[in-house]
Order: C-alpha cells, then structure tokens, then sequence
C-alpha cells in the first residue's frame, strides 16, 4: 500500500476566516490524505514545530489577513532551521499575484486563490510530492 | 441531489410540470430548499392573512414601519478602515461627501483581537484588514472633523468592544458632545465569534457577560445607541445555509435577552436597542423571504417567550451586506452585478441599513473608485428603479410566501435543537453550529466542484488565459512602524497616577459581577491603551482556544 501524504493545514497569525482551510483540509482528507489541522490564530513557530513533530510532506498555510508577505517567508525561514528542506509549503488565500510570484521566488510553493477548485490543490500536492519526496510513494 | 436530464431539442417541457432543469441550475434554492415547478395558490401558508398584516403591524413579516422606504430610505452605510486612522479619517469624509449617510469602521487584525500595534502577534497585520486603533489618540484622529452628533457610526468590533465603545465616548467628551447624543452601533456580538468570525480573546461566557454589560450600561446612558448587532452575517459567509443564518443569529439574540433578563434588567429597557446584520446572498427570493421570516420569528419570540410590551422591542431592525463570500476573483467586474442583484433583494427584504461590496473585494481592501461603483449601485436603486415607492411589493406571491413560510419553518426546528440543548452559550460550547455550517460550506464546494452549480466566471464562462488586471489598494508596510510610535509615545507621556489607578480598579471590577464599562471608560480617559485593557481580561477570564476540527 503507498505511503499516505501527511498535510499540516495551518491558519497562522491572527485571522480568523477558517471555511476555505477547513474545506480543503476535508478536501484531502476524502482524497486518501491524512491531514492535521492546526485551529486559528498560530505563530509560525508553531506551525514548524508541529510540521516536524506530524512528520509532514507539505505544510498548506491559509491567509485571508494580507500579512502573507510577512508570514510565509517566516514560516519558510523557520522549515530551513529545522531542516525541512524537501517539505512542500503551499497554501491560499487572498494573495496577489505579484505577492504570489514574490514569495516563489523566495522558494514558497504555488499558493491558490479564491474560486480555485479543491481537485487542482490536491492534484498539485501529490505532484509534489511524487517528484521531491524520496522513495515517493514508498511502500510502507 | 437528482440527476437533471434535459429535454430532446425542440421539445418544450409542458407548462407547470417542467422538471427537466437545465444542468448547473438545480431545481432548489442556494440553500438546498427544492423549487417546485410551478406555485399556486395552495402554496400559500394557511394562515396568510394573520401574517401579512400591513408593514408596521405584528408580526411586522411585510415590513417595520407602515411607509417604509416612501417615508425614509435606508441608511446607506459603507464600512471602510484600512491603514492609519489618518487614512480612514479622509475615506470617511470621502464617502460623507458622497452621499453616504452613516459611517462603518472596519478595524485591522490586531484591534479586533485586542492586540497593541507592538505586539509581537501583530506582526504584518497592522492597518491590512482595517484601520489600527491602539490609542484614544488614534480614535480622535479616525473621527477627525466628523461631527458625532450628526452621524450615526457603526464600529464593527467583537472580543474588545466595550474597549472601543468607551473610547468613542470618551472622544466624544472631548468634543463635548455627552453620550446620550450620540448614535450608531457597536457590534459587540460574541456568540457569532465562537460560531463563525473567530475573533475573541476570553472564553464564551465571560465574553457574553461583557456583552451584556454594554447592553446594560447603553441601556441607561446611550438612548441613541445601538448596543449590538446581532450578526448572521459572518455565519452566513462562513457556509451556513440561509435557515442556519437565521436560526444561529437568531438563537443569538436570544440568548442575550436571556442573559440580560437573568441579570434582571427590564426587557423593554434594551431590546428597543438591540439590532441584526444579515448577509445577502445570491438567491434572489431566498433572501428576500429570509429577511421577512426572521422579523415575524423574533416579533413573536420577544412578545410570547419574553413578554415584551414596548412594540419597538418586538421590531427586528437590520443592516444587511452583500455576500463578500459570493464575489469571485475571476473577471472581476462581475462583481458589480451580482452586488446589484443582492442588493436589491436586501431592500425588496426591509433592510434599514445597507452596506454594497466593491468589485475588488477577493483581491484586497477596496480602492476608492471600486468603493464608489458600490455607494452609486445603492443610490440607483434607491432613486432610479422605482423599488421604494411601496413597502413589501413581494407579499402575496405564491413562491415568495411559500418560502417565507418555509425558511421561517426550518429555523424554529433548529431553534428548538439548541433550547433542548440547553440554550446557545451550551451549542456553542459543545460546537454543534459550528460543526453545521462547516458541513454546509463542505457540501456547497463539493456541488461546484461537480459542476451542479455554476460560478459564472469559476466553473462556467472562464476567461481563457485571465490577468486579472483590476487596480488593488496596497498598504504601505511604514504604517505598522508609525503606529507602533505612535502607542509608544502614547505609553510614555501620559500620566502615570491615573493611569495605575484606573488600571487597578479595573482589574479588580473584573474579579466581581459589576458592569466594567465604567471602568473601562476611566481606563481609556487615563489613555490605557487597546492592548492593556484587553491583558486584564486575559489575565482575569483566561484565554479561549478553539478545539480544531474540520
């Protein structure tokens, strides 16, 4: 049987707009994930210590705030520190492209905006994971 | 969920027995309510004549006040905040000069979860979701030049709400205009918060005992006031169905009549003052029987369950905003549109006050122009279409009645639920709203996704290869440095005495049954700021931590 891939679903900083990760975390879950869901309002020292301690493929971080240009280059700078070099960050919210481009550069993940259907987030997850995490798919 | 099949081209389906719905249009309300293919007359509740008595009669289902917007139309009211209280300050003389006629403040991220612009939790959110109000100094300068007495100001602020309510008092003692003069609204609704905004910052029921203590102290200070909005709308946004809307707000409200009374205040004494806020969504009659059924719900509760007198108490008034939730990203100039549409059905509905999103809204905060276009689609529906010449034109349609009758239905089902739960505070507690409206919004994707519902512009109608090249309000990163100054300096130069004293009065009020607002108020004269008030709630009542499930 293939490894299942872990995903942190995590709402960082102070927002509170939770439908959007709440749809997606039930989104993977039906599509065979195991998702660990994180609740509101999390430092991204938080965030990276629980993406270490769930042993998780990516992190996918919601942010409806506009401080995303603070916060994943934070959560992103603290995966480095631990290591989690080949873990995915990726994530949505209400992000503008160019922010969107600015933060891949960076060596953040393809990030989704609103409209955008679960089945092309899990697609873009298993992609992923498949090319950058090794032995992909192993069996356990 | 049926399967639609279509009719063979050519055929037309026969004249009331049409079921063949066309794909992407399912035969139900947004809601999931099904939609016959025809309504008569036997559609219409039996007892229609008790409820459509004339607007400004029990059970006020046709309207509030027997002219509606013949006499006064309603308030058009645009919530704006963004940046430093300097910025908004100038977008609210902008709207005021446009004809808006109420002012709505929206308050960044670390207000509203009662954070000082220098905490470290405030990191990167400063003045992005709204204005930063960490000081009374900054609320002077947010009502700069706007004359309090004149206008009616809505503050949409939850967990530290009677931290801002004592400030906007307090700024207007400096103008020397005394509370009792002025009018408008603090949301100050914690139930939904715990439902569905998820802002707060104490535990549920130390948050409802500070509500309850601004409905008091309003009660006997502020006749203007409006001491809560009792919101559906973020329920609503957050996936809940237009029953579940009703029915959690609704239960909402209840609650705090209950908590009021408990505390033995005389239900006519606040209820005139109490106040709701709906969303409008997409569903044209759905909404629209929305808003009739939920003024003929609370009419009825506060009359037979709380023995009210004062006819003003039994009245449901309402703000109402378009859907934020319905806009899409994709060809954003659609927007406009579908704000149209809802906003007409929150006035063929009765709203008393009306905010309309701007286009740009799934991209970031509204620019001025695009704040515009939303302001102008109210005032053409107000002076262009004709719509306000008669209260309720809808009553008496088969399908609008039927509705009516059945959103009305199923909201007393839940409604009766949550008293067999043991009230709203215990629902809330045990997560069952919460857990609702997260199988709805869950539902409601998956039927897009299908492709059951159509998104014009998402799943239907793309642009191929879109830019989205709409202009966005950008925020400038120096506004959090300047704030963060600001409540420094504030910190340093004030003076000391009063300042520790009224903090130590506070902290020990805090530890009794008395209403805090005064001690809230002395606070905020002595320039405590937004941040240490709200540490001495914390300290006081604890923190409140979401269980996370999905």
């Amino acid at each position: 049987m293939a490894k299942k891939i872990r995903v942190l679903v995590a709402k960082a900083g102070l927002d509170g707009h939770d439908r959007g990760a709440k749809v997606v975390a039930s989104a993977m879950r039906d599509a065979g994930f195991e998702v660990i869901y994180t609740g509101l309002h999390q430092t991204p020292e938080m965030i990276v210590q629980a993406a270490v301690q769930e042993d998780v493929d990516a992190v996918a971080l919601s942010i409806l705030s506009g401080a995303h240009m603070t916060l994943f280059p934070r959560v992103l700078e603290l995966m480095r520190e631990k290591g989690l070099n080949d873990v995915l960050l990726t994530g949505g919210g209400i992000i503008p492209k160019e922010d969107m481009e600015t933060l891949a550069k960076q060596g953040v993940g393809e990030l989704f905006g609103p409209g955008t259907p679960t089945g092309a987030i899990i697609e873009y997850v298993r992609g992923w994971v498949a090319k950058h995490r090794s032995p992909a798919g192993s069996a356990t | 969920m049926k399967s639609a099949t279509a009719p063979a081209a050519g055929t037309k389906p026969a004249h009331g027995a049409a079921d063949g719905a066309i794909p992407g249009i399912p035969p139900e309300t947004l809601s999931g309510i099904p939609v016959k293919p025809l309504y008569t007359e036997t559609d219409l509740p039996g007892d229609v004549e008790k409820r459509l008595t004339p607007p400004g009669e029990f059970p006020y289902l046709r309207g509030l006040h027997p002219g509606m917007y013949r006499t006064r139309l309603w308030t058009m009211r645009q919530f704006a905040g963004y940046g430093s209280a300097a910025h908004t300050n100038e977008r609210f003389h902008y709207l005021l000069k446009h004809g808006g006629t109420g002012l709505s403040t929206a308050f960044d991220m670390p207000t509203l979860m009662g954070y000082d612009a220098d905490h470290p939790m405030s990191l990167g959110e400063v003045g992005r979701e709204g204005v930063a109000v960490s000081t009374l100094e900054d609320m002077e300068i947010l009502f700069k030049g706007i004359p309090l007495d004149e206008v009616t100001t809505s503050m949409t602020i939850n967990a530290p709400a009677i931290v801002l309510l004592a400030m906007y008092v307090a700024v207007g003692e400096r103008h020397g205009i005394p509370a009792a003069k002025l009018g408008g609204t603090v949301q100050a609704d914690m139930l939904k918060e715990y439902i569905a905004q998820k802002e707060w910052i104490i535990p549920p029921r130390p948050a409802v005992k500070l509500c309850v203590d601004m409905i008091e102290w309003c009660a006997a200070n502020m006749p203007k006031w409006n001491s809560i909005s009792i919101s559906g709308y973020h329920i609503r946004e957050a996936g809940a169905t237009a029953a579940q809307e009703l029915a959690f707000t609704l239960a909402d409200g209840i609650g705090y009549v209950e908590e009021c009374v408990k505390r033995g205040m005389d239900v006519d004494s606040f209820a005139p003052r109490l106040s709701f806020f709906w969303d409008v969504h997409n569903d044209f009659f759905e909404e629209i029987a929305k808003f009739r059924a939920g003024r003929k719900i609370w009419a009825t509760v506060m009359r037979d369950r709380f023995h009210a007198k004062n006819a003003r108490s039994l009245m449901l008034r309402t703000h109402a905003q378009t859907a934020g939730v319905s806009l899409t990203a994709q060809q954003p100039l659609n927007n406009v549109a579908r704000v149209a549409i809802q906003a007409l059905a929150a006035v063929l509905g009765g709203t008393q006050s009306l905010h309309t999103n701007s286009m740009d809204e799934t991209l970031a905060l509204p620019t001025e122009e695009a704040a515009t276009v939303a302001l102008r689609t109210q005032q053409i529906i107000a002076y262009e279409t004709g719509v306000t010449n008669t209260p309720d034109p809808l009553a008496g349609s088969y399908f609008v009645e039927a509705l009516t009758a059945r959103i009305e239905e199923e909201a007393l089902a839940y409604i009766r639920r949550i008293d067999e739960m043991g009230g709203i505070i215990v629902a809330v507690e045990k997560g069952y709203p919460q857990k609702e409206i997260a199988d709805s919004a869950y539902q409601f994707q998956q039927q897009v996704e299908r492709g059951e519902r159509v998104i014009v512009g998402v799943n239907k109608f793309q642009a191929e290869n879109e830019e989205i090249t709409i202009p966005v309000l950008k925020i400038d990163p120096a506004i959090e440095r300047g704030q963060i100054e600001r409540v420094r300096a504030v910190r340093a130069r004030r003076a000391k005495a009063p300042y520790e004293q009224s903090m130590a009065a506070l902290r020990d009020a805090c530890m009794s049954t008395k209403n805090l607002m005064p001690y809230v108020l002395d606070a905020v004269r002595a320039e405590a700021t937004l941040g240490e008030i709200c540490d001495v709630f914390r300290e006081a009542y604890g923190v409140y931590r979401e269980p996370a499930v999905f």
